[in-house]
């Protein structure tokens, strides 16, 4: 037996230092559908209880709704459980290509190809486009997904400061003798909640003949005026070279990614991307729930305007709490707490007041920036948000950080 | 030398840290293993010094250790003749 006791030690004492380091993680099962009340069984054996949940990508409250759930029925007795096959062989049924249509009209773009996750896309879309000539320049917070993705392909790389114009035009000058430069940034960043300038960004890609990749996962359905994404939001529909968007979140929950843009950058994702050609088609009832999240959401605008309401007023509520959150208009909203075990007790007292949240710190977040992220929901009711402000106000008071400053914050808590 | 490694230093701190970064860098702070400079961004550095300098830093001198720190980039430059 190769696992030996020997080999058995490397791996205990290296999970026994990730414990000690405090950064363990533990999943909470989850014994109900996703919804923005939820049951949960949280340490595992606990009793189960009912929550308000305020961190899942649940943006367009979409997850269980009852006409996508219909549809991937349908798709589940119309086109069957799986597909055993990757795209290329005998993967791609009508209802892929169908999909892929709808993505590409959605977003703007002029092709589309489906990946079964957009960590996937991120993944694949970098080695399949640029070679060694060629430079990615990326924001400095841009998601895991691309940041692994930048590492599998063989361009050069650099970064410019977090949404800094004036750093990214430096970039483009000190790289202008590349084939093809490539800018790469979030739509909306994940952690913070703030969106990327688009227009600022295409203008110096036409200013210095760059091309522009976004990752809308946490934008596409409900950013902009009709939810296209951030490119519509900052006015460059149509202006985009790449866009990669995930089905995992706001767009029904399920699985499933996709690069979108420019036909030739799609058809060479075909071609060449890895996690396209050697991974699984997305199977057919997960196809068919995107394909009526689509319909859904290019029908009316109600759920992201609800959206939008729902972020303001909670915005809005906690500000007025005197907790410190990021300021922004997305509906990830951050609650600065800048200690990491404050973050933990903090979500731990929210979990006892029956509202779900989890708290981040480094290395998910910058040292001394912990938080909790809380995020809301097109399924989040009034009533409901009304007791999540009660819970937090309730749990801010009792750890003395209502209506004080960041500095007052870590002269308590520490960084 | 020192003005030497405040050149670098200062341009480490220009470059690198966001306006509201509170961080303290001196000269044998960890840049790279510290988590200040990622592996994507020491294209830069390494173009600033190449440029700084007129030299050529060849990619298997351009390690993450060499970079690791103003200590260890001036010994990179000791190389090079710079001091």
């Amino acid at each position: 037996m190769a696992f030996n006791n020997d080999i058995r030690d490397i791996y205990q004492k290296e999970l026994a230092d990730i414990r000690t380091a405090g950064i363990f993680k533990e999943e909470r099962v989850i014994c109900s559908a996703q919804d923005s009340e939820i049951d949960v069984e949280f340490p595992a054996g606990a009793s189960r209880k009912r929550v308000i949940n305020m961190c899942a990508n649940n943006y367009l409250g979409l997850s269980s709704h009852p006409d996508v759930v219909e549809a991937a029925r349908k798709g589940l007795d119309h086109r069957g459980y799986g597909m055993s096959s990757v795209r290329f062989i005998c993967g791609t049924q009508d209802i892929h290509k169908e999909l892929e249509g709808q993505l590409t009209k959605f977003l703007g773009t002029e092709d589309t190809i489906l990946f079964p996750s957009c960590m996937d896309a991120n993944a694949g879309v970098f080695e399949a486009i640029l070679n060694e000539q060629d430079v990615m320049i990326s924001d400095r917070l841009v998601h895991a997904s691309i940041v692994d993705g930048m590492r599998l392909c063989k361009a050069k790389t650099d970064t410019f400061k977090h949404s800094d114009m004036g750093h990214l035009e430096e970039k483009l000058q000190l790289h202008s003798g590349a084939r093809v430069k490539l800018i790469i940034t979030d739509g909306a960043f994940s952690m913070d909640g703030d969106l990327a300038r688009l227009d600022q960004i295409v203008a110096l890609a036409e200013k210095y003949n760059a091309l522009v990749f976004v990752d809308d996962s946490h934008a596409s359905g409900f950013i902009g005026k009709t939810g296209r994404g951030t490119h519509e939001h900052c006015g460059v529909l149509g202006k985009i070279d790449i866009i990669t968007t995930t089905l995992g979140k706001a767009l029904g929950g399920a699985s499933g990614g996709c690069v979108s843009g420019r036909r030739e950058l799609v058809e060479m994702c075909r071609q060449k991307a890895r996690p396209y050609l050697f991974s699984n088609t997305i199977p057919p009832v997960v196809v068919s729930g995107a394909i009526a999240v689509l319909d859904i959401i290019s029908k009316t605008t109600e759920r992201r305007d609800k959206l939008e309401r729902n972020t303001a007023f909670w915005r809005q509520g906690l500000t007025e709490a005197g907790l410190i959150i990021k300021e922004g208009e997305t509906p990830i909203v951050p609650v600065m707490l800048f200690n990491a075990k404050l973050s933990q007790d903090f979500a731990k007292e929210l979990y006892g007041e029956g509202i779900y949240a989890v708290g981040f710190f480094f290395p998910v977040v910058a040292k001394g920036q912990a938080r909790i992220r809380t995020q809301l929901s097109a399924a989040h009711d009034p009533h409901q948000l009304d007791k999540a402000l009660a819970a937090f106000t309730k749990v801010g008071a009792k750890f003395g950080i209502l209506h004080k400053s960041k500095q007052e914050i870590i002269d308590r808590y520490g960084m | 030398m020192s003005e030497l490694k405040n050149t670098i230093l200062d341009y480490v701190k220009k470059e690198y840290l966001e306006e509201d970064d509170d961080r303290e860098i001196s000269f044998n702070t960890p840049l790279i293993s510290g988590g200040i400079v990622d592996s994507f961004s020491m294209v830069s550095l390494k173009r600033f010094l190449e440029t700084k300098f007129t030299i050529q830093i060849p990619d298997a001198k351009a390690s993450p250790e060499a970079f690791d720190s103003v200590d260890n980039i001036i010994r990179l430059l000791e190389e090079f003749n710079i001091r």
